[in-house]
């Protein structure tokens, strides 16, 4: 399948669904810039709390996070549990506020949330009375909603396709296995031709064998559109078989990033040979290392 | 070319035998087991006067019951209408007060579901109207109305809009907030988003208050007739007032009965609405 073609559905219409990237040669082309992002959750403290003694000191889930992500890069953010990575997606997706600090795609402050960005859902958050294709067509008649029949139906199609769900357009959610409906998931976020793709733990919810499958299903899609990703995972072969590279959160409160890791192997990757490369038990070993060193803490403070 | 498989003919005899172990045909067979029982201490006891006086026997009743169903439509007057003419006022009836009622309570429920402001506020309205009998409204809607037949669809409409309206607000105010999330990052305007997404959401909620509603319906209107004439509650209280009992049963049954249908109709909209999540 041809990725032009898809461009063209969208670039055919005459009103701009993206806009253009300024071209500012002193600066190196990043996408998506995250500045000092602070998220408090504001307590209860008013009249009625008291009264009820429901009163909740204020959360600092993460603070002072900076981030710069470049273009048709792939990145993981993996961290201990509770660690504020889900409110972090949310941030850059717009459905929660950012305390202080700015998230710039493109340069331009994120102001709530919009279609430049398309979201994957953990739970898939398909419609249940729409069918598959309907589903992908709600997605696209929201955001291009002057796209002729024909172009719309076409741009269906090629997403359904993309995703491999040929011969399930008419079927609704409830009758798709969890792994089908995270392709209709993945299938929606990509059929908005968004400039970023978020994913919220996409395959949290999925066996161990259907989550390997879909891993290598994202793969192939990610080689053949190379969108930037934003993925939120819990698993390390994950991160390593998917990035370029792969930001570990410290545990939270008050979640900072703790390091950068850049995944070196070429690509196309297959889950197969991956760890063959020589850097491979490294890094699956420097993140482990972490990861249970956070998780410990977060265990033993529950503990206590 | 046959197949002899051993475990394959096992498996089909086996087939043909399970229905008489399965749950339906022992429950059918309970079913008719009991029934025959309860005729029949009914037609004894009938016989035997272990009952109050005058207390008709089962098979005069079903004998009557006979009669009815096969001579549903005469008029001899407002005293003596056939059963179907009866149920048919009685359904008219309902239908006009709840589908008034229905066109209130779902608008009226998805704007207050839609605002957390305005369900805190037309909660305590809602909460101090509903457990109001029915037939407390009946003197008030003689009073305003001073016509028995407006009245009676007045009090079919005030106690049936509370089921509707109290599920479409629940229905509309807890749609999953993922659905809403999608909504948001496609950018999908506000209307957009309440008739593609939040009424969608909201339909199995909506039709479980649609079907409440409609039982309660079902229940007041013969409450209600017994004190406005004609329709199935009037047919009761006439025949009460003739004081011949197997009739007042003949109707309890058709009453029951028709209620049986209403529900099922709206237990299949249910289903029908559902898309796999549990109503």
């Amino acid at each position: 399948m041809n990725l032009a073609s898809v461009d063209s559905v969208y670039h055919s219409n005459s009103q701009p669904a993206v806009i253009p990237v300024p071209s500012d040669p002193s600066e190196p082309s990043v996408q998506l810039s995250i500045r000092n992002v602070t998220k408090v959750f504001t307590g209860k403290r008013d009249f009625f709390s008291k009264l009820s003694r429901k009163t909740t000191r204020d959360f600092t889930a993460i603070e002072e996070i900076s981030l710069d992500i470049e273009p048709n890069t792939f990145v993981s953010i993996i961290g201990p549990s509770g660690c504020g990575k889900s409110t972090l997606l949310n941030m850059i997706a717009g459905l929660s506020e950012i305390s202080s600090g700015e998230i710039l795609l493109n340069n331009r402050p994120i102001q709530g949330p919009g279609p430049d960005r398309g979201m994957v859902f953990q739970n898939y958050a398909l419609m249940p009375w729409m069918n598959v294709e309907e589903n992908i067509r709600f997605a696209v008649e929201t955001v291009y909603p002057k796209l002729s029949p024909k172009l719309m139906a076409r741009s269906i199609k090629e997403n359904i396709q993309l995703v491999g769900l040929v011969g399930a357009e008419k079927k609704h959610p409830h009758e798709l296995s969890g792994g089908m409906r995270q392709r209709v998931g993945i299938a929606r976020a990509l059929a908005i031709n968004p400039q970023i793709l978020l994913m919220d733990e996409p395959f949290g919810a999925l066996d161990a064998l259907t989550r390997g499958f879909l891993q290598s299903e994202v793969e192939r899609i990610w080689e053949q559109q190379r969108k930037t990703v934003i993925m939120i995972t819990h698993s390390i072969e994950e991160a390593l078989l998917l990035s370029d590279r792969i930001v570990m959160m410290t545990r939270g409160p008050a979640a900072r990033v703790n390091e950068i890791l850049e995944v070196p192997f070429p690509r196309p990757r297959d889950r197969e040979t991956i760890d063959q490369h020589p850097a491979y038990h490294q890094l699956k070993a420097e993140m482990e290392r972490h990861l249970f060193r956070e998780t410990r803490a977060v265990e033993e403070s529950r503990i206590r | 070319m046959t197949i002899s498989n051993p475990a394959l003919v096992e498996a089909k005899k086996q087939d043909s035998e399970s229905f008489w172990r399965s749950e339906n045909a022992k429950a059918i067979g309970l079913f008719v087991i009991s029934l025959a029982l309860f005729l029949a201490f009914w037609e004894l006891g009938a016989n035997m006067k272990w009952f109050a006086k005058g207390m008709p026997t089962a098979s005069k009743t079903l004998q009557e019951l006979w009669w009815w169903s096969t001579h549903p439509f005469f008029d001899n007057g407002p005293n003596d209408l056939g059963i179907g003419w009866n149920l048919l006022i009685s359904l008219r009836r309902v239908a006009i007060g709840y589908t008034l009622a229905s066109i209130i309570a779902v608008p009226l429920g998805i704007l207050i579901g839609i605002s957390p402001v305005a369900y805190k506020a037309f909660n305590p309205y809602v909460q101090l109207l509903k457990p109001v009998s029915p037939l407390a409204w009946l003197p008030l809607g003689l009073y305003i109305f001073r016509d028995s037949e407006l009245t009676g669809i007045f009090i079919i409409l005030i106690s049936s809009i509370w089921p509707t309206l109290t599920n479409t607000a629940f229905g509309v105010a807890n749609v999953n907030p993922e659905y809403l999330d999608v909504s948001k990052t496609l950018g999908a305007s506000r209307l957009r988003t309440v008739f593609k997404i939040i009424i969608p959401a909201a339909l199995p909620n909506i039709v479980s208050g649609l079907r409440i509603s409609m039982g309660i319906s079902w229940l007041v209107i013969v409450a209600a007739e017994m004190l406005l004439g004609t329709g199935l509650g009037y047919f009761i209280w006439n025949e009460w007032n003739n004081l011949y009992i197997p009739n007042i049963l003949v109707a309890i049954f058709i009453i029951g009965l028709v209620g049986l249908i209403l529900d099922s109709l709206f237990a299949a909209l249910e289903k029908f609405v559902a898309f796999g999540r549990k109503a």
